[in-house]
């Protein structure tokens, strides 16, 4: 990842001069807003919009950032996280970003946030109905991979071909003796439509079935949204006599002890020590406040950023 | 007498200002193999791509009875339905397999696709019915998590016909099923679609060049020249009294088997 935050075109900190409220103008936020609605009322289906060009490289993830431009307001607070930390460059770049052309408030906490823009994970702390939860998604189209023209996977889509998609499992069982897939787990939404559910671990897939939260996707190179609405039906895809399972560790966090969260394995030392925590930085260090500890709660104090 | 499966009623194809194929009609029974023969140009590979709900003719009507919605116009019905019919009750066997196969995916995944596709969520039980199809083809199922690149072409033909009969079609469409295979693969394969069609009662168009597989495989054969029917009536009949002139002209380059 870049060292230099790319942000760095931007005027001036503090100010939102020369920009209007959200950086997109009113009318490119009414076409998106048009977009989020079908996607809404069509769960699952990908809708085409016209994604603008943003101050970031696309893979920064200006489709997730287009769609919360879109949806925020000046009384939300917005939190940004990304592998499931909200220190990361990326995080905080995008962070810095609506602070600069929407003055809104940020947060780190789930619980405090409204605006949830995500990469590479969903948190762990349950959402809520007045929560939304926005993905940046690099590559939208779950057939993708078996179907190279776009009017083709279109079709599959329009008619529910999805044998194809089965097979893409078939294949894994028969090769590894499971459906080995552990990211972009495909999901089909309320009994219709198969979607990605962008690099998410499979771990997190549970969490996108009957949120009570709006989970908006963004993906801004290939110019698609789609969204899952609040207490949407979600499944992952599986067969009967191998059902969709969730990765699980043999140990718990070494910071906070926790035992149901996804774990991220971390170097602690120049001998190459490792030991497990949370992904969820925000997850962990709320449950290190309210006094849990694991086997090693100071293993990271010597590492400058904390998981990588 | 019972009813046809398939009616054709003056079927024409265009392009452009070149005519395809024009006039066609025939009904195909149930459990009948229609042979479509002619040299190469004479229209028969776009007659079976209009027949196959693949290319919509320019003029003309393919009727198809389903088995619960009675005869329905295959041009007539919505995109969905069509499809359906055509990786349910129908099957599509190529010449080159590569046109029927996923490369990419096992001999197991290709059979599979089918049964995955109308609803098949046990995966022992699609294994099963996958294994049981590859030793009905004669192929090892010990090969079942092969890729077709590792079959001969002779194989990945019984693949190809695997994959497709495995849901158990009503209708074959055959488009030169040995063609490109060397002879003696070509009489084995030739036998074992004779068998497969013959037991399981399922009709076929059969569209080739090669009188020799129509005279194994055809009940029935429709002869064409630059895209018309010329000739029309029972396989011996026809190769063993031709009576158009074209006719008689093929039937006399071929060698005495
Ligand atoms: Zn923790």
């Amino acid at each position: 990842m870049n060292a230099s935050s790319p942000l760095q075109v931007a005027p001036a900190a503090g100010t939102t001069e020369g920009y209007n409220f959200g950086y997109l103008d009113e009318q490119t936020k009414r076409m998106i807003r048009r977009a989020l609605l079908k996607a809404v009322a069509i769960p699952g289906y990908q809708v085409p919009f016209g994604s603008r060009e943003m101050p970031l490289p696309y893979g920064w993830g200006t489709g997730g950032i287009q769609v919360t431009a879109s949806v925020i307001g000046p009384a939300d607070v917005l939190k940004v996280i990304d592998q499931g930390a909200d220190d990361t460059t990326n995080a905080v770049s995008i962070r810095k970003f609506f602070n600069r052309v929407a003055g809104v408030r940020t947060t780190e906490k789930t619980s405090a946030a409204t605006i949830i823009q995500t990469r590479h994970r969903v948190p762990e702390t349950p959402l809520a109905e007045n929560q939304i939860l926005v993905y940046q998604v690099p590559i939208p189209e779950p057939l993708r991979w078996l179907e190279a023209r776009e009017a083709e996977t279109r079709r599959m889509h329009a008619l529910a071909e999805y044998g194809a998609m089965r097979v893409n499992l078939y294949e894994e069982v028969a090769r590894y003796g499971r459906i080995a897939k552990g990211y972009d787990y495909p999901v089909e939404v309320n009994g219709r439509y198969i979607m990605s559910p962008s690099p998410i671990p499979k771990f997190d897939n549970p969490k996108l079935d009957n949120n009570p939260a709006l989970q908006l996707f963004g993906a801004g190179r290939e110019r698609r949204i789609y969204a899952i609405p609040p207490y949407t039906k979600v499944k992952s895809l599986d067969f009967e006599d191998y059902p969709f399972t969730v990765e699980r560790w043999a140990q718990a966090c070494a910071l906070c002890g926790a035992t149901d969260s996804f774990l991220d394995e971390v170097i602690v030392d120049d001998q190459g020590a490792r030991v497990f925590v949370c992904s969820d930085t925000d997850y962990c260090e709320d449950r290190r406040k309210q006094g849990f500890r694991g086997a090693a709660p100071d293993a990271l104090a010597a590492t400058a950023s904390g998981a990588s | 007498m019972t009813e046809p499966l398939l009616r054709v009623e003056n079927l024409a194809k265009r392009f452009g200002a070149t005519l395809a194929c024009a006039d066609v009609s025939f009904v195909l029974r149930p459990g009948e193999v229609l042979g479509i023969v002619g040299e190469s140009g004479a229209g028969k590979t776009t007659l079976l791509r209009c027949l196959a709900g693949q290319l919509r003719p320019t003029a003309g009507r393919v009727l198809y009875r389903t088995r619960h919605e009675g005869e329905v116009d295959v041009y007539a019905i919505a995109e969905p339905a069509r499809r359906l019919l055509l990786r349910t009750d129908w099957g599509i066997v190529h010449q080159n397999p590569r046109d029927g196969l996923r490369l990419e995916v096992s001999a197991g995944g290709n059979v599979g696709e089918r049964l995955m596709a109308v609803g098949a969520r046990h995966y022992g039980k699609i294994r099963n019915e996958v294994s049981d199809w590859l030793t009905r083809v004669e192929l090892d199922p010990a090969r079942i998590d092969q890729y077709p690149e590792t079959f001969s072409g002779g194989m990945q033909q019984r693949v190809q016909i695997a994959r497709n009969l495995v849901t158990k079609p009503r209708l074959l469409f055959l488009d030169e099923p040995t063609g490109g295979l060397d002879v003696s693969v070509q009489a084995t394969l030739l036998d074992l679609l004779r068998s497969l069609v013959g037991s399981l009662g399922i009709a076929a168009v059969l569209v080739t060049h090669d009188l020799g597989v129509v005279r194994l495989l055809a009940h029935r054969l429709v002869v064409m020249k630059d895209g018309r029917i010329v000739e029309h009536g029972l396989t011996d009949q026809v190769l063993d009294d031709p009576q158009h002139p074209y006719t008689q002209l093929l039937v006399s380059s071929i060698l005495p088997v």
